[in-house]
């Protein structure tokens, strides 16, 4: 279970993160949503010890994270960001077996070449493991960084924006696969987005900040309301609800 | 087993191209011997055989191999192609430290100069890398143009402090690489560049993934700073050694390393081998040629590597572009 408690960060004289406490629901996906500047990425690079946060704690299993090794938090949560090096020619391959660092330091064993093998089949990728990254779309690339995530293998998986930048397609493909890695092996996944009809369709909670604070902290379907999201976003919202799922129209009210 | 098949093949061409090489360049020289007589040489051979050529290939060898590896490490960390010791002050710095060491230890031992060059080149290196990471615009001309001008400002200190000393025209020579004076009893801190490729070698992995960036490395448990120190680390011992040793070799910390990733990929796990081996075999051809063309004279170095690899960086260029 991952805690945090009065957690605040300033950036200079702006205060980022005010003094907010709560928990991540275990094997679900918990959507942080927000208008930009509200605090999500730098939530979420606190939770995951890239960012030092300036006052509180984060706890991971009962455990002050601070206290915890870097490699042994590692093989417990995995982190994705979007400033990663794109320049860099590394097969498919050779980037899924980095996930496998934190256990061989670089000499995979047979168990571990299993595990990214396993990943790569998850991630559908297996025909495109021997092409290099910086030959592939942004799509493609997006969920290679995922199937290295994958074979982490980690309790917990934060990912900042995964579906930045994707058509819809590797959107939804990107979308899926997570739902799967829930669903099928029961991991905890924790991600910022931005378009709130994908948070409404595949998370099953929802974090909602404003300012620097959580404003919102419930079920999908509980957050996912008229008054609520113009309350967050300050744009008028209308919902459809279709097969207890809801879809937003925030486009031209 | 197709890929391992090629590598296979790879390896033993790159082998037999260094072992040819070095056997050519160990029989070119002004003194005559020929290959024939090398199970009967006179005095006079062996001793020129001993004294200069078999220093001189396996400086080359080293050189080539260091060099082209420190590049290919300074290229990861900075997550930027051209980045290489002639890029970002490494050069300059290392002679600003030999300045230092004949300035506070008149009589300073190649091992006191290197020591000195190391400590200069290892702060550069860091500083260099704090402007990388602070510089918001970071266009991939942009860092190594910020590199040339940290030079800049190095070399202008060295040359203010070697003016007021009466050094100016004796540092001039230090950058000159050269591998003519490399004489048995003179050279033998080269061998420092072994243990920084068996460090390479081991931290091959840690390197390709800081190139990854910091958050990424983070993720996978690696303490980055200590990576970057390590691998900053080596890059400085491998410069300070070839400069007080063979002076400075230009542009081969950046040909090299360009040309084995445009062709073999960015892995450095499995670059690394080819990394070190194009290296030895492109300065070995370079010192060669240089040797021969205009025998019994020498073209320097610099010049040769400079045009030869220029030309191989256009044309490997031109070949992607297609």
């Amino acid at each position: 279970m991952i805690k945090f408690q009065d957690i605040s960060k300033k950036y200079g004289e702006k205060e980022v993160l005010k003094q907010i406490s709560s928990s991540i629901p275990k094997g679900k996906i918990t959507s942080l949503i927000g208008p930009n500047g509200a605090g999500k990425s730098t939530l979420l690079s606190i939770i995951s010890r890239l960012l030092k946060q300036d006052e509180g704690n984060v706890t991971l299993m009962d455990r002050d994270i601070s206290s915890i090794k870097n490699n042994e938090i590692a093989k417990q949560l995995s982190i994705l960001k979007q400033s990663n090096n794109l320049d860099l020619k590394l097969t498919v391959k050779d980037l899924v077996s980095f996930g496998r660092f934190p256990y061989s330091k670089g000499r995979l064993t047979e168990a571990d070449w299993e595990q990214v093998n396993r990943a790569l089949d998850f991630s559908e990728l297996k025909e495109l493991e021997n092409d290099y990254l910086d030959e592939l779309s942004g799509g493609q690339r997006q969920r290679a960084f995922l199937s290295m995530i994958i074979a982490q293998d980690t309790e917990y998986v934060l990912l900042d924006e995964p579906l930045n930048n994707l058509d819809m397609k590797h959107s939804v493909k990107v979308m899926k696969t997570l739902r799967r890695l829930v669903d099928e092996l029961g991991k905890t996944v924790i991600i910022v987005i931005h378009e709130i009809n994908f948070a409404a369709q595949y998370s099953d909670h929802i974090l909602a900040m404003k300012d620097g604070k959580i404003k919102y902290n419930e079920a999908t379907n509980d957050v996912i309301e008229c008054e609520k999201l113009k309350d967050i976003f300050g744009i008028e919202f209308d919902i459809i609800e279709k097969e207890n799922k809801k879809i937003c129209n925030y486009f031209n009210l | 087993m197709k890929e391992n098949r090629k590598q296979q093949i790879t390896y033993i061409i790159l082998v037999s191209s260094i072992l040819l090489l070095s056997l050519i360049s160990l029989f070119t020289g002004v003194k005559e011997i020929a290959f024939s007589d090398i199970l009967d040489m006179s005095d006079d051979q062996l001793l020129v055989f001993s004294i200069s050529r078999f220093p001189r290939t396996a400086a080359l060898i080293l050189t080539g191999a260091g060099l082209s590896i420190a590049g290919f490490i300074m290229q990861q960390l900075t997550q930027n192609k051209f980045v290489s010791p002639t890029t970002a002050g490494s050069l300059e710095a290392a002679k600003l430290g030999i300045l230092f060491s004949l300035l506070l230890i008149p009589t300073a031992s190649t091992t006191n100069k290197m020591f000195f060059a190391l400590l200069f080149t290892f702060a550069a290196s860091l500083l260099f890398m704090l402007m990388v990471r602070r510089i918001r615009f970071r266009s991939t001309v942009f860092v190594p143009l910020i590199g040339i001008m940290f030079g800049g400002i190095l070399n202008s200190i060295a040359t203010f402090f070697a003016y007021k000393n009466n050094f100016l025209q004796n540092i001039q020579g230090w950058l000159m690489g050269d591998f003519s004076s490399v004489l048995q009893g003179q050279y033998e801190t080269i061998y420092f560049i072994l243990p920084v490729v068996i460090i390479s070698y081991l931290y091959a992995d840690q390197f390709t993934i800081a190139g990854m960036g910091e958050s990424f490395a983070k993720n996978l448990g690696l303490s980055y700073l200590a990576i970057v120190n390590l691998g900053l680390f080596a890059v400085s011992l491998t410069v300070s050694v070839t400069i007080v040793t063979v002076g400075a070799i230009p542009f081969l910390g950046l040909i090299v390393p360009n040309i084995v990733s445009l062709t073999f990929g960015d892995n450095l796990r499995k670059t690394l081998p080819y990394t070190a081996l194009i290296g030895a075999i492109f300065l070995l051809i370079c010192d060669i040629l240089g040797r021969i063309l205009i025998f019994p004279f020498e073209i320097p170095i610099g010049l040769m590597v400079g045009i030869i690899g220029g030309i191989l960086f256009f044309l490997l260029i031109l070949k992607r572009n297609k």
